[in-house]
């Protein structure tokens, strides 16, 4: 298969465009390197660096202690020292061990010594339930890190945005947090092979349709497409807005949507309280009130731990119908 | 002691002069800084290093000019030991955009990227594992040089303390951890929040070098300071350093005291490290009262100096409010 340009299309899991990515800075740049729990002699917990280390060694495919606190602040006082580490933590859900090297140390050293020093990281979290993993291993919290000025926080959904974000990650020279969703890593899509950065402060328009804004970002970009092609058998044609970077948010491609269609509904894998969803609905409300049409409406997670069993794992979290239903309610449908 | 007695022999009087120079300089700073704390002009958390001059001062000046160096909150005396300039030292202190770093840290957060100082950290124990990338990244890069990270007891019950004494040694990186033991926690005395009181004996438990020095003994902090220093850049590895020193002033501008008493400080006071080395050099011969009345009053111009640069500096207009939380261009 070749592109427009004739270069030449693979079909490529969103797990092995990660890990092109990686692959792809470890040869360019050899400041570069990867650093995480198991990301080396086991290969990621979710086989995204399996191989790298035969490629690139253990220096720069470091396997760490279960040490969140210490190899996150590792990472960026390796950057401090002009490394461009790429650090993986394994999950969102072990986060909260690095919060305060994130929070207080990543996102503050610039403005705290009046720019004289910037950190250069990025950091890789898988994110989101669907695994019958339970109420400590589904979490989706986002929105906790795009809540803080210093980091930009990025959602790729796509294999292309899988594998161009990590490029463009590190090229920023302020700190990246890139969250991947676990229910993707198995999904394939078409990439290019010289496919390379993609822009990422940008949402993206993934369907264009007429009579109502559906705006979403990761895991939920599918689910909300899926749900967007039954709309449209019932004759309701749907924006699809992937947020793709979740700060900044991009005002302007959404408040474009909404103006012209008149009618939000948005569907966020996070607690619906202090959610994404809800920022997004207070810009809507404060840029687009005197052209909506019908109450802004959200899909959200239940605000429930997540539970085990799967017919209520599926109960908690966004699901087409549950798109679909509310998509109807703003139409007054 | 046995510090001061190897040290002594290649001890000049310029040395000697040097050191007090060093601690006379953190000294009346930061008495300089407590008054003006009483007239406003400076606000916030102030932490004041007074007792504890001797560890900076001995240890820093043993560091190279392209090492680094991580402190904590109670950081200005390394500065001053680092060789950051009085003057944008105290302006940092006022709030103004001549500080060092242009007034946004504050006391707390002192940076200078001309002298690989990195702060000015104050969340007890989140240093240490910058310390460890810094070091971690002069490995990579084949640079050989020493990162110096400074922090109290208290940092000892963190976890990243742990996590980053694990990851030093683990991979061998060279960094010099010192242990600022001044025995309280803000309040919480060491007896009453340690299970082991020892702290090197900690560093001990993770396989690296560790040793326990008078802090309040400047001959001998440097002296114990060059030989970890002389050994983590040999390629050895991290080592750790236990300073047993005392803080003469309260926590904060803020702490009453009410946790020790004043019996416990003033025995803590004779042993002063301005006196400490004044008494001992003089007795030595290797210090003339009229060279220490000398210094005395070049230090006193110094912080008069620094003042007035304070007090000269100016305020950031408000419109930069939101400058220098991305890198200019990287966001909107």
């Amino acid at each position: 298969m070749t592109t427009d340009q004739g270069g030449t299309v693979a079909t490529v899991t969103y797990r092995d465009a990660v890990r092109m990515a990686l692959q792809d800075a470890l040869r360019r740049d050899p400041r570069v390197f990867l650093m995480g729990e198991d990301v080396g002699r086991y290969g990621g917990c979710y086989a995204v660096s399996k191989g790298l280390l035969d490629e690139f060694g253990p220096e720069r495919i470091r396997d760490t202690p279960l040490s969140e606190g210490g190899f996150v602040g590792a990472g960026i006082g390796a950057a401090l020292g002009g490394m461009r580490p790429i650090v993986e933590v394994m999950t969102v859900n072990f986060s909260m061990l690095c919060l305060d090297q994130i929070l207080n140390t990543a996102a503050t050293l610039r403005h705290m010594s009046g720019g004289q020093f910037s950190v250069p990281l990025v950091i890789r979290m898988a994110t989101g339930a669907g695994r019958q993993l339970a109420a400590q291993h589904s979490h989706s919290l986002e929105n906790w890190y795009a809540h803080i000025p210093g980091i930009r926080v990025l959602a790729p959904a796509t294999v292309e945005d899988a594998r161009g974000m990590l490029w463009s990650g590190l090229v920023d020279p302020d700190p990246v947090i890139i969250f991947e969703n676990v229910m993707l890593y198995n999904m394939s899509g078409e990439l290019a092979e010289d496919a390379g950065g993609v822009a990422i402060d940008r949402a993206a328009l993934r369907r264009r349709g007429r009579d109502l804004s559906l705006i979403t970002y990761g895991g939920s970009l599918w689910k909300t497409l899926g749900a967007a092609r039954q709309l449209a058998g019932e004759g309701i044609e749907a924006d699809v807005i992937d947020l793709r970077s979740l700060r900044p948010l991009d005002d302007a491609t959404i408040m474009e949507s909404v103006a012209r269609t008149r009618r939000a509904v948005i569907v966020d894998e996070s607690w619906r309280s202090g959610s994404l969803a809800a920022e997004i609905t207070a810009r809507i409300v404060e840029q687009c009130f005197w052209s909506l049409d019908a109450p802004v409406a959200r899909v959200c997670t239940a605000e429930v731990p997540i539970p085990y069993p799967k017919h209520l794992e599926d109960a908690a979290l966004p699901q087409p119908a549950a798109i679909v239903a509310a998509a109807r309610a703003v139409m007054g449908r | 002691m046995t510090g001061k007695i190897q040290a002594k022999a290649h001890l000049t009087r310029e040395r000697v002069c040097e050191l007090l120079r060093s601690l006379l300089r953190i000294r009346r700073f930061e008495e300089k800084c407590a008054e003006l704390y009483t007239t406003e002009k400076i606000r916030g958390f102030l932490h004041l290093y007074i007792g504890e001059e001797a560890i900076a001062a001995g240890i820093i000046p043993v560091l190279e000019p392209q090492d680094a160096v991580v402190a904590t909150y109670r950081e200005h005396g390394h500065a001053l030991a680092r060789g950051i300039a009085m003057g944008p030292l105290m302006a940092e202190m006022f709030g103004k955009q001549e500080g060092c770093s242009r007034g946004r840290g504050g006391s707390m957060h002192v940076f200078d990227a001309a002298t690989r100082f990195y702060g000015g950290n104050a969340i007890v124990g989140g240093g240490l594992p910058l310390a460890v990338g810094l070091a971690l990244a002069d490995r990579m890069q084949g640079r050989n040089n020493v990162t110096a990270c400074f922090f109290g007891e208290g940092a000892v019950a963190e976890g990243e303390f742990h996590e980053s004494m694990n990851l030093a040694a683990l991979w061998r990186l060279p960094v010099l951890f010192v242990c600022e033991n001044n025995l309280y926690a803000m309040g919480t005395a060491l007896a009453i929040s340690e299970s082991e009181t020892d702290i090197h004996r900690k560093a001990e438990s993770y396989r690296m070098p560790a040793a326990v020095v008078d802090g309040m003994d400047v001959i001998a902090v440097e002296a114990a300071g060059r030989k970890a220093i002389e050994l983590v850049r040999g390629g050895a590895g991290p080592a750790f350093l236990e300073c047993r020193t005392y803080r003469f002033r309260a926590h904060s501008m803020f702490d009453a005291q009410l946790y020790r008493s004043k019996d416990e400080v003033e025995a803590w006071r004779e042993k002063c490290p301005i006196e400490h080395l004044k008494t001992w050099a003089l007795g030595a011969g290797l210090l003339h009262a009229e060279e220490t009345a000398q210094i005395e009053g070049e230090v006193a111009r110094e912080v008069a100096a620094a003042v007035a640069f304070a007090e000269a500096g100016t305020w950031e207009p408000v419109g930069d409010l939101a400058r220098d939380v991305h890198s200019p261009g990287a966001l909107a």
